[in-house]
């Protein structure tokens, strides 16, 4: 397959509103992709989703087939008859039983075991690992989208390089000169963003920084549109609110390389099962709304999501019927150009560390490298701080 | 009474000075000294310094400040009684939320207990030290729950704000609250927790790189023991927990204690470096000044830890006043908000209003993100926080008008506010509403408990009635512009990046707005 399969009718999309003058580098919207020359590789969206407190990977792809398993959750396990069957060892929490279609359609991948070496199970350390992509035991202040786009700038007519949902720490997209919005909501965004305004005046750092991020809104505003309509009904809870703000986001037709969800609540210590089903049933729907709105958008070919949580959590449950910090974990992959399957390798229960969790199979760098080098044709190596095989989880395009 | 008699000893100061030693230090040097020690300065209190030296101003700011509130405490705070908590399998889910209710109801009232004192001290001083240490040795309520423990520690933060550093660190590190937060509570002989012993170096006094990993496993050991006696709510040492054992930590060995452990950081010249530079990057600038910092820190040192030498020696370093440095600061959530308040000289009621709009914008008070506590700097100002802050300015500038559906933008609820680490997620929606555990018609209570609490929220904001014409007519000056000029070099340290309305013709009102939402407000 190659890009140019995927060109379809998304030309004059009606609830898409047309820029009167096409932009430089840019093209129309669904012109020009073939080509693809480097300023033209953002066309390709990154939709991050954060799983914020540590997604219990394990009771999200249950590796019913394994005693061990059993064993090590008297009262938490998934039971083998209640999940999504993937495989004859692997199958989904019964909650993510929406994502099944994806599944079948080859879009969705499963990236199991990833992880890095010499694990660090502080939450707010191990985000902070995954957000610079940094060793464990190196601090780094940029994250690695921000290093990413320093090599390879978005358009500077793009509404903004990325923006995060919900959140007000922009994880992957800190630091640097990335123009990253976090917004909470398209409508107050707009109606508060007339407060902001451009000014070309200079000054000291603090005042420089504040003048910048001013500049931001006022341009990502002024390429946003509250009403965008759209037909995708979206969950009614906060990660629903959060994906149709983010619909409404990638509707603009300037362009944003990257948006970032995030839904909280991971952390389950105690008393998870009911909890953790709500989650990823809320993850699920969310997710499905997203793909939605992404088809109506007729985006859904270039756009790339990716789950992500600073740590899996340990596969013994505690005394609470709850689990605590793990290591290893799985992310999700989906999207129109993504090769669907299982990749990585499940943690080895009968082989777990001293504060018994898992070996990691993949590095989450790794993860990212396919990101930058298949998804975006950027060089990973000074953004990752070195050399990852990316895993093929993506087409070729 | 303060007031007059103050007046009347500036002005012995000011006649016996008359013919020798400097001058008065005037206005801009007031603002400034005042802007980086407080909240947002009145025009009255500008005055009353900018007659002193820049010497006597600080001696002046140093003494006699406060080491409690004037705000009477909510009566739950001053329990002694025992801590209770619905725990195991036989609490039901009627006394678990019952519980989490308490927690919420107490930590609102905490919160605007704690504002309101911020916004009527007479001490602001005070106040910030106590919230540069609550930013310091920090413990968020989230994982706390009891507000009362909270309420606690924060008193202990304002009896020692300006006292000595090594009778706070003694202090801080035996309250309750930071016995919970970082697991002391939880340590014991044979299983140590590493958390407090690690952050007590890297976070408290010594900062990275200068213990090792061995020190903190064997200060671990010694924290063993130091307990929290839930039938009081106060510090308690069990000896059947304690580690007994011989440990070595930063070169110190013996059979240590956690006090001793204490002793033996506070002997290390670091401590009174990394405190100073901490200080510095507070009250200064971003970046200190190595040498000026190594000697303001020795002299921290030689004074036995004592914080009104090292603030003393800060405010009056070359640094601190120097043009250049001047603006740089970004101000605080929290001074945004109780800053604006009082150079507006609004005195509103006690209200959870305020402390909803600074979680707004990035800080709720008593929940920090983390261990590490608000980044601050920079980090305050992204898009959302930014326009958070124009849009509270906004609000408060026009609070004569009646507005009536502005504060929908301010839409946090209770549950959010009180429980949530980031004020991130004080405009998420109440996760706790969505709890698949909650008894059925729960949803509706909560639903009805949000909707009374923005109505509280609403109200708090609506009853400022900032008045700008009578506000800018109290500025000094012989004429309407000359006024309005005053009132622009009082409310910006740095001319305004986008042109107010000229002075000459503009309203008050819309004049006093500008100012506010220019960029160069958000500085001090």
């Amino acid at each position: 397959m190659n890009r140019r399969e995927f060109l379809h009718a998304s030309v004059a999309l009606p609830w898409l509103r047309i820029p009167a003058v096409p932009l430089a580098g840019l093209g129309g919207v669904g012109v020009a992709i073939a080509a693809a020359p480097p300023a033209d590789r953002y066309r390709m969206l990154l939709v991050l989703v954060e799983l914020k407190g540590g997604n219990d990977g394990l009771n999200t792809l249950v590796p019913f087939a394994d005693p061990a398993y059993y064993a090590l959750r008297p009262t938490i396990a998934v039971a083998r008859d209640d999940v999504v069957q993937l495989s004859e060892h692997a199958g989904l929490h019964p909650s993510l039983a929406s994502l099944a279609p994806l599944w079948q359609e080859g879009r969705l991948a499963v990236l199991q075991g990833v992880g890095y070496p010499e694990p660090n199970l502080s939450h707010f350390r191990s985000i902070e690992i995954w957000d610079t992509a940094s060793r464990s035991e190196e601090y780094l202040q940029d994250g690695w989208l921000t290093r990413a786009f320093k090599g390879a700038p978005v358009p500077r007519t793009f509404a903004s390089d990325g923006v995060v949902v919900g959140t007000n720490d922009l994880g992957p997209l800190a630091g640097g000169d990335t123009r990253a919005l976090a917004i909470a909501d398209t409508g107050q965004f707009l109606r508060r963003a007339r407060l902001a305004q451009p000014a070309a005046a200079a000054g000291n750092r603090a005042l420089a920084h504040i003048l910048k991020v001013e500049a931001d809104i006022v341009q990502a505003a002024a390429h946003l549109d509250a009403k965008v309509a759209l037909a995708t009904e979206f969950p009614r809870n906060g990660f629903g609110n959060a994906v149709k703000t983010a619909a409404r986001i990638i509707a603009n037709p300037w362009g944003v390389a990257v948006v970032r969800l995030t839904l909280s609540g991971f952390d389950t210590h105690a008393n998870q099962p009911p909890t953790h089903a709500r989650l990823l049933a809320e993850l699920a729907d969310g997710l499905t709304a997203l793909r939605a709105a992404l088809v109506e958008l007729g985006k859904w070919n270039d756009t790339l999501v990716l789950t992500y949580a600073e740590f899996g959590r340990r596969p013994k449950e505690n005394r609470n019927s709850g689990t605590d910090h793990g290591t290893a974990n799985v992310q999700f992959a989906l999207g129109g150009r993504v090769t669907g399957g299982l990749y990585g390798a499940p943690p080895d229960l009968a082989r777990l560390s001293a504060d018994g969790n898992p070996a990691h199979a993949l590095d989450f760098r790794a993860v990212y490298a396919t990101v930058l080098e298949r998804w975006w044709g950027i060089d990973s190596y000074d953004a990752l701080g070195g050399r990852f095989a990316p895993v093929p989880y993506l087409t070729a395009g | 009474m303060r007031t007059r008699l103050f007046a009347a000893l500036a002005w012995l100061v000011a006649a016996a000075c008359a013919h020798a030693g400097p001058a008065p230090m005037g206005p801009d040097d007031a603002r400034h000294l005042l802007a980086r020690t407080g909240f947002g300065p009145t025009d009255a209190e500008v005055r009353r310094y900018a007659a002193l030296t820049r010497e006597q101003a600080v001696a002046e700011l140093l003494q006699g400040t406060r080491t409690d509130a004037i705000t009477p405490a909510p009566g739950w705070a001053l329990d002694v009684g025992p801590l209770r908590a619905p725990r195991g399998e036989s609490a039901t889910v009627a006394e678990r939320r019952a519980f989490q209710q308490q927690n919420i109801r107490q930590g609102l009232e905490l919160r605007t207990w704690w504002v309101h004192e911020m916004l009527v001290t007479t001490s602001p001083l005070t106040e910030r030290m106590t919230l540069f240490w609550h930013n310091h040795f920090v413990s968020s309520q989230q994982k706390v729950r009891f507000a009362r423990l909270m309420y606690a520690q924060n008193v202990t933060l304002r009896a020692h704000a300006l006292g000595n550093f090594a009778v706070l660190l003694r202090a801080a590190s035996k309250e309750p609250a930071m016995l919970v937060y970082l697991d002391v509570a939880q340590s014991r002989r044979g299983q140590p927790n590493e958390n407090f012993a690690r952050e007590v170096m890297e976070l408290f006094t010594l900062g990275e790189g200068h213990y090792t990993e061995q020190d903190v496993k064997e200060a671990a050991r010694a924290f063993t023991g130091w307990s929290l006696d839930r039938e009081t709510g106060r510090y308690l040492f069990r000896p059947g927990l304690h580690d007994y054992g011989t440990k070595t930590v930063l070169g110190r060995s013996g059979r240590l204690d956690g006090d001793a452990v204490l002793d033996a950081i506070l002997a290390q010249p670091r401590v009174a470096e990394f405190v100073t530079a901490k200080l510095w990057r507070e009250f200064v600038s971003a970046d200190p000044d190595r040498a000026e910092a190594k000697r303001i820190a020795h002299v921290f040192r030689v004074r036995d830890y004592d914080i009104r030498a090292a603030l003393r020696e800060l405010l009056l370093c070359d640094a601190f006043w120097a043009a250049g440095n001047r603006g740089t600061l970004v101000k605080s959530p929290v001074e945004v908000v109780v800053g604006t308040l009082r150079q507006l000289e609004l005195a509103p009621p006690p209200s959870v209003a305020f402390a909803v709009a600074s979680a707004g914008m990035g800080q709720n008070l008593f929940s920090p993100p983390n261990v590490k506590g608000w980044p601050g700097g920079e980090a305050w100002i992204n898009s959302n926080t930014l326009l958070a802050r124009k849009q509270f300015l906004d609000r408060v500038a026009r609070s004569d008008d009646a507005a009536p559906d502005a504060m929908s933008e301010l839409r946090a609820s209770p549950e959010a506010l009180a429980q949530d680490a980031a004020a991130d997620s004080a405009a998420a929606p109440a996760r706790v509403a969505q709890s698949a555990a909650a008894p059925a018609g729960a949803a509706d209570e909560d639903r009805a408990r949000a909707r009374r609490f923005a109505q509280r929220v609403d109200a708090g904001m609506r009853n400022l009635g900032f008045d700008a014409a009578q506000w800018v007519a109290r500025q000094p000056g012989a004429t309407p512009s000359a006024k309005m000029r005053a009132a622009q070099s009082l409310l910006l340290p740095l001319p305004p990046v986008t042109a107010l309305p000229p002075a000459a013709d503009a309203d008050a009102a819309a004049f006093v707005r500008a100012a506010l939402l220019d960029p160069a407000y958000q500085l001090k």
